[in-house]
């Protein structure tokens, strides 16, 4: 239900913090990356050169991709170093 | 009421002290007094005054305000919203292409809903270039979202200075506010005023807080985010509302400044009107001339009047309508073009005003003043005659004329 004008901040200043989290930017894409763990070296390149924060790590390794918010740009792809990153078409039906 | 701007009225709670200086130092000392946390301004004919001095003021240590050096006006104004937006009490000083480089942060100003203060030395807007007087730099601001605050002469330049913090700052209002007065004639004109002392400008003021300050670490904020198509109108919409509640807040302001200072301040400023059968509506100092031309004309016999607005935004259209109610024939005086437009922007205001509020005088509209120049007793009488010629049967058309233009 959208809400009465006099009921939102006023210049619509946004008052949390970190509600970017929320938006699902996974939609916008054309293609996802793929991660071939066999044989991926846990380098953290795609990590670091991910500019949406999508890689998952957990104990130094790397576990997943984040495809709520991944965009499909193919960074990750072009910058990892084993070439185990590919990306495949994943578009909306 | 028709006084002039410098006549002090009754008993008031502040001291002063009279001077002789010109209009932009008048609103520097004014500057100095309310004591901003953060100033950036950028030079620019004519007001350079107000920033040199200010910053002597910054560099004597007469005030602790950070003067902020900044590359353009487009900077300055940029600086002005962080700063705001951090929660310092915040200004700046600009004129003609300065306020147009500003453009698009003007929007952001509003639309954040930041009090900042600008104390606009109008000027022409280039191309050609010209240095002097005239409207087209505040009428590019016109629908900006900023209230804004026209000065006849150097000691209402000083008092609306003083006056737009409050409207500035109010809680119902929380928009950006420009305060004019004229490039040149007022702003390095030398004229008698009073300085009132620091501390009655200091507790009318009072001291700022921002509701939302990106300093306070304790309630995380964002200014100027992305606002999709689901709720950037209802934004926008609270912007309107917080500038027709401007109007109250301006009146009241004005009051409540004029107990403090002996000097009351309206949203218009009618010069002889109660009886008056033709009036000129104006802004700014060509006031001064017309009371003359006016007090002239009563001389002879001829019910002429004037009627100043000096509050531009938001547009008082029932004090317009009703100060204007028993008059004739008006001419309306623009001092800049409205290109392509009707008319000009003040006479398209005025022309709403009355059209909405049961109707009121004819009108007609007079470019002058362009440019710096200057227009003459003489000039302006010619206005009043053309008017009694209309009221007599002379056509209104055409509606758009000129004063002291070099025609034939």
């Amino acid at each position: 239900m959208p809400q009465d004008w006099r009921k939102i901040a006023p210049g619509g200043t946004v008052t949390e913090p970190g509600s970017a989290i929320t938006v699902e930017t996974g939609t916008w894409r054309s293609s996802r990356p793929v991660v071939d763990y066999d044989h991926c070296v846990h380098c953290m390149i795609c990590w670091v050169f991910c500019p949406d924060d999508c890689f998952q790590t957990e104990n130094g390794k790397l576990v997943g991709v984040d495809y709520f918010h991944c965009k499909g740009c193919g960074i990750c792809s072009v910058e990892c170093p084993k070439k185990c990153i590919s990306m495949q078409e994943d578009v909306l039906a | 009421m028709t006084l002039k701007a410098s006549e002090r009225q009754g008993a008031r709670s502040a001291t002063g002290r009279a001077v002789a200086i010109n209009g932009a130092t008048l609103v520097a000392h004014a500057m100095r007094q309310v004591h901003p946390d953060v100033v950036a301004c950028y030079p620019i004919t004519p007001q350079t005054i107000i920033t040199e001095t200010f910053s002597e003021f910054v560099a004597n240590g007469q005030v602790q305000t950070e003067f902020v050096a900044v590359e353009s006006e487009h900077a300055a104004m940029s600086v002005c919203i962080g700063s705001a937006a951090a929660g310092a009490r915040t200004q700046t000083a600009t004129s003609g292409p300065g306020l147009a480089l500003m453009w698009e942060l003007l929007w952001v100003a509003s639309g954040s809903r930041l009090p900042i203060v600008m104390h606009l030395c109008t000027r022409a807007l280039s191309a050609p270039l010209n240095i002097l007087c005239d409207h087209s730099d505040v009428m590019g601001a016109r629908d900006t979202g900023w209230p804004i605050l026209f000065s006849e002469d150097g000691q209402e330049a000083y008092d609306n200075a003083i006056q737009a913090v409050r409207v500035a700052e109010h809680p119902d209002v929380l928009l950006p506010v420009i305060s004019t007065q004229d490039g040149f004639t007022i702003t390095h004109g030398i004229e008698r005023a009073e300085i009132l002392d620091d501390a009655s400008v200091r507790s009318f003021v009072g001291e700022y807080s921002s509701h939302r300050p990106l300093l306070d670490v304790e309630h995380p904020t964002t200014y100027g985010a992305w606002d999709y198509h689901d709720y950037y109108f209802e934004h926008k919409r609270q912007q309107a509302d917080a500038m027709e509640k401007a109007l109250g807040v301006i009146e009241a302001v004005g009051k409540e400044f004029g107990k403090m200072s002996g000097r009351p301040y309206g949203l218009v400023q009618p010069y002889r009107l109660d009886d008056a059968e033709f009036a000129v509506v104006v802004l700014g100092s060509a006031a001064g001339t017309l009371r003359s031309v006016v007090d002239d004309l009563r001389s002879r016999g001829v019910k002429a009047g004037m009627l100043r607005v000096r509050v531009l935004r938001p547009f008082p259209m029932k004090a317009v309508a009703e100060a204007l109610k028993g008059v004739k024939v008006a001419a309306v005086l623009d001092r800049a073009f409205a290109f392509g437009a009707p008319a000009g922007a003040l006479f398209g205001d005025v022309s709403v005003s009355l059209a909405v509020n049961g109707g009121g005088p004819r009108l007609v509209n007079y470019v002058y003043g362009l440019g710096g120049r200057d227009t003459l007793p003489e000039q302006f009488m010619t206005a009043f005659d053309d008017i009694r010629r209309i009221a007599k049967g002379a056509s209104v058309q055409p509606v758009v004329r000129y004063l002291g233009l070099h025609e034939g």
